[in-house]
């Protein structure tokens, strides 16, 4: 491939994956209010639209052409780019992360993602743990103790169970060989004892690991439980109290847009990414694996939404104690475990 | 193709800037950043010399020094929170006194 | 070329982050141009071809320890520093002092450099090797680093901790 058509797909791939991606959040913000309506026996939004389908469109025109207010006595540089910083970060760590097998037309093939590099886990990580600024320079810079409170308690939040995540995805890389995210699904490949898929999460106690992720995740993108930096009911909003309009939606797509990446994540380490039965045509057998990966992704996001539903909030002792003496332990044994289990096996 | 002197330059001056903050900041906190800063000049002139001589020690000699700065960086806030609890204020020259 | 290019523009990131950092009055500033002061090292990195040395500045450097810079700034609501008599003294000895220093080293280096030429990618720094090295030749410094950051983070516990006695005056006052 030379350097025009490289630069050409690169630039169709990453438009095509930041609408669908901006797209995603914003059907997942009506899933929520949809799910979460109907758990605590409401109908959500129904007005605009059949079964509120244009909500998220109406929603976008209103927070576009609402008054953009700022504060007087925020800081302002800082106060702009807070919620510019966590959308940027939000979004670009989509850019590693393989969606499906390879899409080949003719002599043209190409991976559906927009890059393969061979450290794709650890620039997710680092994008990731960049985020946290986002949070803490918008509590900090709003200059109202709501917001700092917020900050504070955000980036506490989200350096410890930094951590526990981290640690817990260790027990599959040890398995996988590779921080490649298409390697480690390719090490997924197959079954054992011929029915059971080789995925991660049945093997080597990664159940564990399984379990410890998706809570450290669901505390580093401060969903409920673990929505601290937000709580409404103690700090207004949290870090974007004084946040409307448009960077108020920032912050929300954000959000939103950290859920898929870390349910995407989930997906790809623990159940094997895009696997999954290929039958029909050609072109059909390319498309496939894109449907059972974001068979896996709606799953995930339901059970945040689920999670949301179900679970009161943590105190904010109860949530470092958590992270620091349970979590923590827990995903250091389960990577003794699995170091042990995977040396000793003939 | 770049020389291999850009790169020691670009880590000198980064160097030079971090003996520069450490010399005219006041402010404690922005005195420690000024190391961290000395210290990532130092790692750029270990991953050049590691590109230069082929040889990856120079590469694991960072993850050594990014320890080492970790640790640093958590005694030395814990030492600026205890300071600042004692005397309430981060400006090194009040800070003169070996007791209250 | 595109080497030179690639190296110049995030070179100049680099220095300009630093110079903002000595310029800003404000710490949470300085902070956040050191942030991107390593996100451009972490460019440079890469360029030499050192992967994962660059993925670990943005975690541990960027992720990690600025985030807590920030936070112990925020926490203690640090405002713009002043001036104060001691540091004119370090003005007009200590930058003369360390300018003329750069610029012989910068002279030196760029004069009489022999040291060669990097292509991109020089010294390409995959995880597995730099694993090897670690694990076997650097076990020992490997070992003793993990117990310096155990003692590290005592030490911070210890330190950050209130001392009790503050804590019982406030509960009995």
């Amino acid at each position: 491939m030379n350097i025009t058509t490289f630069i050409i797909v690169s630039v169709i791939k990453t438009a095509l994956v930041l609408f669908v991606l901006l797209t995603a959040v914003a059907y997942t913000v009506w899933l929520e209010r949809k799910v979460v309506g109907h758990m605590q026996n409401r109908w959500g939004p129904t007005r605009v639209g059949p079964f509120g389908l244009l909500q998220p469109a109406a929603d976008g025109i209103k927070f576009l052409f609402k008054e953009d207010l700022t504060p007087p006595h925020v800081y302002k540089p800082l106060y702009i780019a807070a919620p510019m910083l966590a959308v940027i970060f939000a979004v670009t760590s989509i850019a590693v992360i393989p969606f499906g097998n390879w899409f080949s037309v003719g002599n043209f093939r190409t991976p559906f993602q927009i890059t393969d590099v061979n450290i794709g886990l650890l620039v997710v990580l680092g994008i990731t743990s960049l985020g946290v600024y986002g949070v803490a320079l918008s509590g900090w810079s709003s200059n109202s103790k709501y917001s700092l409170l917020g900050g504070l308690r955000a980036s506490a939040q989200m350096v410890s169970y930094e951590i526990a995540l981290g640690l817990s995805l260790v027990g599959v890389l040890i398995l996988a060989g590779t921080f490649s995210l298409r390697g480690i699904v390719e090490a997924q490949a197959g079954h054992f004892w011929g029915f059971i898929p080789n995925w991660f999460i049945f093997r080597g106690g990664q159940f564990v690991a399984f379990f410890i992720y998706l809570t450290a995740a669901y505390a580093e993108t401060n969903r409920i439980p673990f929505d601290l930096p937000e709580a409404e009911t103690e700090l207004v909003a949290g870090y974007h109290t004084e946040y409307s309009a448009m960077k108020f939606a920032m912050f929300f797509m954000a959000e939103y847009a950290n859920m898929i990446t870390v349910a995407c994540l989930a997906s790809l380490l623990f159940l094997g990414g895009w696997s999954g039965p290929l039958f029909g045509p050609s072109w059909l057998q390319q498309l496939l694996p894109l449907l059972w990966f974001f068979l896996r992704v709606f799953g995930f996001l339901f059970v945040y939404i689920w999670v949301r539903g179900t679970l009161p909030r943590f105190r904010y002792d109860q949530l470092m104690a958590f992270g620091w003496k349970f979590l923590l332990p827990l995903a250091i044994a389960n990577l003794v475990v699995t170091a042990l289990v995977v040396v000793l096996k003939p | 193709m770049v020389p291999l002197s850009y790169y020691l330059v670009l880590s000198g001056i980064l160097f030079a800037c971090g003996v520069t903050g450490f010399l005219i900041k006041r402010n404690i906190i922005t005195i420690f950043m000024s190391i961290e800063l000395m210290l990532n000049g130092v790692n750029l002139s270990f991953v050049a010399f590691a590109a230069r001589w082929q040889q990856l020690s120079g590469q694991v000699f960072v993850f050594f020094v990014m320890v080492v700065a970790a640790a640093e960086a958590a005694v030395g806030l814990a030492i600026i929170i205890a300071l600042f609890r004692t005397r309430e204020t981060l400006n090194i020259d009040q800070v003169n006194l070996l007791k209250l | 070329m595109l080497h030179l290019i690639l190296f110049s523009v995030f070179g100049l990131v680099c220095v300009g982050g630093a110079v903002n950092l000595l310029l800003q009055r404000h710490p949470i500033n300085s902070a956040l141009s050191l942030v991107v002061v390593m996100g451009a090292l972490a460019v440079e990195f890469l360029l030499l071809g050192a992967e994962f040395v660059a993925a670990i500045q943005v975690i541990v450097y960027a992720g990690a320890v600025m985030v807590l810079f920030v936070f112990v700034i925020m926490l203690l609501n640090a405002g713009e520093e002043e001036r104060t008599s001691g540091s004119r003294v370090a003005w007009l000895l200590g930058i003369p002092a360390v300018l003329a220093g750069m610029v012989i080293v910068c002279w030196a280096l760029l004069a009489r450099s022999n040291a060669g030429v990097a292509a991109i990618g020089a010294l390409p720094g995959h995880p597995a090797d730099i694993a090897q090295l670690l694990f076997h030749q650097f076990l020992l410094p490997f070992e003793v680093t993990s117990v310096l950051v155990l003692i590290a983070i005592m030490g911070a516990v210890v330190l950050a901790a209130r001392p009790e006695s503050v804590e019982r005056t406030k509960r009995e006052g």
